[in-house]
């Protein structure tokens, strides 16, 4: 990733011209505040643009898809299959029915667990991961060891939140059926380089699943340059709607691979003793799909391309480079995760010594700033940085300077009242 | 936010009553809130008349919930089982005296969930239903 960094306070962005895309960006909290959103790492806001193409279906065009003979069955489908046409260029998939639509990054990765783990871990197979991940690419891991026999082995970090590379290279040298890696990390920011550690995981025969989820809506990311098996994102962290994600694989192992639920669309013929299964995409895509969605995150997809997944992550960076020497010249200030910008993204993690993240985040909530506090479903990151908590300020493309400066003004606030 | 970090909610967090390990306890309860990780341990040493003869509690988290725990020992102690077992979470929150964001209720009562526990040996208890959010 880049390290060009600017150094300037200059907007990397037409901001102003974004956030006027984004309604809820100029709302005012009960207070009166004008609302500090810094939270993006737990879900992103919406443009219009994505509003407009979800309600364009429900005025205009509404019907259940790939079922009717009718036009605006035709029409609604049409879009829905457009939008998995967008993702898949989005993500450079090699073919769109490699790009199966789910709710969400933690359902992709249930889905990759139970889909393809259950007929290709067995006893005695070892799963790596990392300390890093966040519970939706832990839980189910740990869970299918559990079921199978298998173990897991968790790759550590170093005192800057960077992936031990040594310690990963030992675990898939002792044989490794499955590594299970974030692309970047939610708690710390960190980037893993993960077209370096898939291609040696690859040499060393795993079969690797990238969860994507807080890259792909901040960094230009493609399957086909990272050599992943298996990736996943959600569509809320990247201004679509929850309800929409994704589970891009390789067409040649999701045509192995039973199904994951069982019903409507996803079969080919039923008959009483058999059936057999409908197509890839849509033998994973059991039921009415969430179509309108789906139609959302093609027209995130859109939005984020017309402004640049590379100047969004230079913009990003920007406002990192501006927040962690403010964060890190603040007394009892502790921040966690890269101190440089080097492979990082906009999530910073800090503590304020004496007062619990979640006083913090109260006491931002008063000026209308609005952060997360708490493990971040990443309790064992928080374990290994020895805390059990952490305030995490996140950005994205619509975030100004002016708000970094919100925050370091709260934190004055946050001691102020408890006289720290 | 002012009426929730009031001085003597502070004066509890930074300098907690009571605070610390029961040698011979006689009832024991740890209880966690998921949400922040907030923790509290509650030790009452119960005579052979049911009567709470001392008590202590163990715990980090954040201010409201370490408040509250500190300020519920100060008048458990003398009181019997069977009064602590009536005592809901209305009167844990009037007697922090504080307005308590929705988000936050879960720390506030963190402690009473502590001490019925204690005092019950049960992880829920009648007429007490868990509030606000628990999301990770």
């Amino acid at each position: 990733m880049t390290s060009m960094l600017p150094r300037t306070e200059v907007a990397t962005l037409d901001v102003r011209t974004i956030r006027a895309d984004f309604p809820v960006l100029s709302r005012k909290t009960a207070s009166g505040k004008t609302v500090v959103y810094l939270d993006n790492a737990a879900t992103s806001q919406k443009p219009r643009q994505v509003l407009d193409a979800m309600r364009t279906v429900y005025e205009e065009h509404n019907a259940n898809i790939h079922r009717g003979v009718y036009e605006f069955s035709e029409r609604t489908t049409a879009a829905f299959e457009g939008a998995r046409e967008r993702v898949a260029r989005f993500i450079n998939a090699p073919e769109p029915r490699e790009v199966i639509f789910v709710r969400n990054a933690t359902e992709g990765v249930n889905l990759v667990a139970y889909a393809w783990g259950r007929d290709n871990i067995k006893s005695g197979d070892r799963i790596v991961t990392s300390v890093l991940e966040h519970h939706s690419n832990f839980v189910p891991w740990q869970q299918l060891a559990a079921e199978t026999g298998a173990t897991i082995a968790v790759v550590g970090i170093d005192e800057d939140g960077r992936l031990d590379r040594d310690q990963l290279r030992a675990e898939l040298r002792k044989g490794a059926k499955l590594l299970a890696l974030t692309h970047t990390s939610n708690g710390l920011g960190t980037i893993n380089p993960v077209r370096e550690i898939v291609a040696e995981a690859k040499a060393s025969g795993a079969t690797v699943l990238v969860d994507a989820a807080q890259s792909v809506p901040h960094l230009p990311v493609d399957v086909a340059d990272i050599g992943c098996d298996f990736l996943v994102f959600s569509g809320h962290k990247m201004l679509a709607p929850p309800g929409s994600g994704v589970v891009w694989g390789r067409a040649s192992l999701l045509l192995k691979m039973r199904p994951f639920l069982y019903g409507g669309d996803m079969i080919s013929r039923v008959a009483i003793d058999t059936t057999t299964w409908n197509e890839l995409p849509w033998k994973f895509e059991a039921g009415t799909s969430a179509y309108v969605d789906a139609i959302g995150l093609g027209a995130a997809v859109d939005y984020l391309q017309g402004v640049g997944l590379e100047a969004i992550h230079r913009h990003e960076l920007a406002l990192t480079g501006y927040l962690l020497p403010k964060l890190l010249a603040t007394d009892g200030v502790v921040v966690y995760g890269p101190k440089d910008l080097a492979d990082r993204v906009g999530v910073v993690s800090f503590n304020i010594e004496g007062i619990h993240p979640h006083d913090v985040a109260t006491i931002f909530d008063s000026e209308g700033v609005c952060v997360r506090a708490g493990h971040h479903c990443n309790q064992p990151l928080m374990n290994r940085l020895g805390t059990a908590a952490t305030t995490r300020a996140s950005f994205y493309l619509y975030n100004t300077f002016e708000e970094c400066d919100a925050l370091i003004a709260a934190i004055g606030t946050a001691k102020r009242v408890f006289k720290i | 936010m002012d009426d929730m970090y009031r001085d003597y909610i502070l004066d509890h967090y930074k300098n907690p009553r009571n605070f610390g390990e029961l040698d011979g306890a006689t009832h024991t309860y740890h209880d966690t809130n998921p949400l922040c990780g907030d923790e509290i341990t509650m030790f009452l040493l119960v005579d052979d008349h049911d009567t709470v003869k001392d008590v202590r509690f163990t715990g980090r988290g954040c201010a409201i919930s370490q408040a509250s725990a500190s300020i519920l020992t100060e008048e458990v102690k003398g009181k019997s089982l069977e009064e602590l077992r009536t005592i809901d979470r209305e009167h844990v929150l009037q007697n922090l005296g504080i307005t308590v964001s929705p988000a936050r209720v879960k720390c506030a009562l963190l402690s009473l969930k502590a001490l019925k526990g204690s005092a019950w040996g049960l992880t829920e208890w009648p007429g007490e239903q868990s509030t606000g959010t628990g999301t990770a």
